[in-house]
């Protein structure tokens, strides 16, 4: 049951007509699956599958200093990222915690789309604000006039090819452009958070994007294509070891606890938001690490359960799942940097009971290519 | 939604059939719809004594788990195989193949819910 206060996708009929079951997320009525949420994974894996993503939130930053802006304010050098081009980067306090994680497409070279997680759009909006101020620099939160469709997995490019004026073999892998869809001009970016090959396909307005869906949906399903919720594409992030806001980040750790350090860009020219912490932190190393966890029974380590090593407790689970894939239970944790994950036996508290746990580099799932 | 007329619930969302002194528990249909892919379940082992109210194991799914609660006092007597090597039998098939276990009456329920009053419940909670 959704609350009068619930905002819904332009794709809401749809997800209605589907039969989806939905959830509310970050205030916004999503579907969390259409039938079985495995079928939908493998679906993804191994054919493709249709996301609504339109609560995402886009965020327009334009004008001279636009580059100059995103420079100070998020951890990433933006300025050096050409037209066209997409980049994952972050934006953190002045303490170096973690206020998101964001992809920035440069549209133009004075034009930037700043995509950030519904739950904080609103932050990362006022902090760009905040951040550009006597910049000549406009920041414009654009979320409410977007749709948003990804088409993530293997066949995602084939069920795509015939509906779009774009050679799809020149759009590398973070990159955008504007193109159609199915007659519809929109953002096409070879981007997603599945582990998959896929597009993402940002519609302005978003008026047109069951017409897209449909489209993408009857081109797709003699390849094996479904639509997919929230719940495939939390198993499939967290497969490919890709971190969600609010479980590996958050406030409390800096880019380098989550093993993303590499998006943080010290040596780039001026200064920014959040440097002097971020440049200690590297100094200093992590407090904790991001480790994960393969378990050898079938009962699920879940957010906020206790890992044990020897019977201590080293760390906190901030994801798990059964794993679709590798049909047993993974999980990924924080545990205190100076814990020795070479020996020793761990276990995660499952609900009082230990279940002995085997730690894994991540990502548990790599596709081939 | 189903629920069969000739079964006995909770409000737990637990199914009740009883024969010859013998119930057979499962899971309603309701709760496995809001549970998801299951993949995991543990229902409580033969001979554990059971009392109407209490914790006796287990579901697991993709996104969540849910204890089981035994909806009668008595002794385990037999636990379904089928579901617990291929849980997902519990989604297919929550009154049929899908049961979790089987408890010898210590005494006759009182308390179960008709279907009208589950019915009623979970309209309450969709």
């Amino acid at each position: 049951m959704t609350e009068p206060t619930t905002r819904t996708t332009p794709l809401h009929e749809v997800h209605e007509r589907l039969g989806a079951t939905m959830v509310d997320f970050a205030g916004w009525a999503m579907p969390l699956r259409y039938g079985s949420e495995t079928a939908e994974h493998k679906a993804v894996r191994e054919a493709a599958g249709l996301f609504d993503l339109s609560h995402m939130g886009e965020i327009h930053v334009a004008g001279p200093q636009a580059a100059e802006a995103l420079d100070y304010a998020l951890v990433g050098h933006l300025s050096a990222v050409t037209v066209g081009r997409a980049r994952y980067t972050m934006i953190t306090d002045a303490d170096g915690g973690v206020l998101d994680d964001l992809i920035v497409y440069r549209l133009a070279g004075e034009e930037f789309l700043v995509v950030a997680n519904a739950a904080n759009t609103a932050v990362v909006a006022a902090a760009l604000r905040e951040r550009a101020a006597g910049l000549d620099a406009e920041i414009s939160d654009e979320s409410a006039d977007y749709a948003l469709i990804a088409i993530q997995g293997p066949r995602a490019a084939e069920i795509l090819a015939p509906l779009t004026d774009a050679d799809l073999d020149t759009i590398k892998y973070y990159a955008g452009y504007r193109h159609t869809v199915a007659g519809q001009p929109v953002l096409l970016a070879r981007t997603g958070y599945t582990g998959e090959d896929g597009f993402e396909i940002f519609l302005r307005p978003g008026d047109q994007a069951p017409a897209v869906w449909e489209a993408l949906v009857a081109a797709g399903r003699p390849h094996g294509l479904l639509p997919a919720g929230l719940s495939a594409r939390d198993t499939l992030r967290l497969e490919a070891g890709m971190p969600l806001y609010g479980n590996e980040l958050s406030t409390d750790v800096t880019p380098y606890e989550a093993g993303l350090g590499r998006v943080v860009k010290l040596d780039k020219p001026g200064d920014f938001v959040g440097r002097a912490a971020l440049a200690a932190r590297a100094e200093s190393g992590p407090v904790r690490k991001l480790v994960g966890l393969v378990g050898r029974g079938r009962r699920v380590p879940r957010q906020g359960y206790a890992v044990m090593r020897d019977d201590q407790q080293v760390g906190t689970v901030t994801s798990g799942a059964p794993s679709p894939t590798l049909g047993k239970p993974v999980a990924v944790a924080y545990v205190d940097a100076d814990v020795d994950t070479a020996s020793g036996t761990f276990a995660v508290d499952v609900r009082g009971r230990a279940e002995v746990v085997d730690l894994v580099e991540l990502p548990f799932y790599r596709r081939e290519r | 939604m189903s629920v069969p007329a000739e079964l006995g619930y909770t409000s737990e969302h637990e199914w009740v059939a009883i024969s010859d002194g013998v119930a057979t528990v499962g899971i309603t249909e309701y709760a496995a719809e809001a549970l998801g892919d299951i993949v995991y379940v543990e229902p409580p082992e033969v001979g554990a004594t059971v009392a109407a109210g209490d914790t006796c194991g287990e579901v697991e799914s993709t996104k969540s788990v849910s204890d089981i609660y035994s909806p009668v006092n008595g002794e385990v007597v037999e636990v379904n195989p089928t579901a617990v090597g291929d849980p997902a039998i519990i989604g297919e098939d929550p009154y049929g193949q899908g049961w979790l276990f089987k408890v010898e009456l210590a005494e006759e329920p009182t308390d179960l819910l008709t279907p009208e009053q589950y019915t009623q419940l979970t309209e309450g909670e969709g």
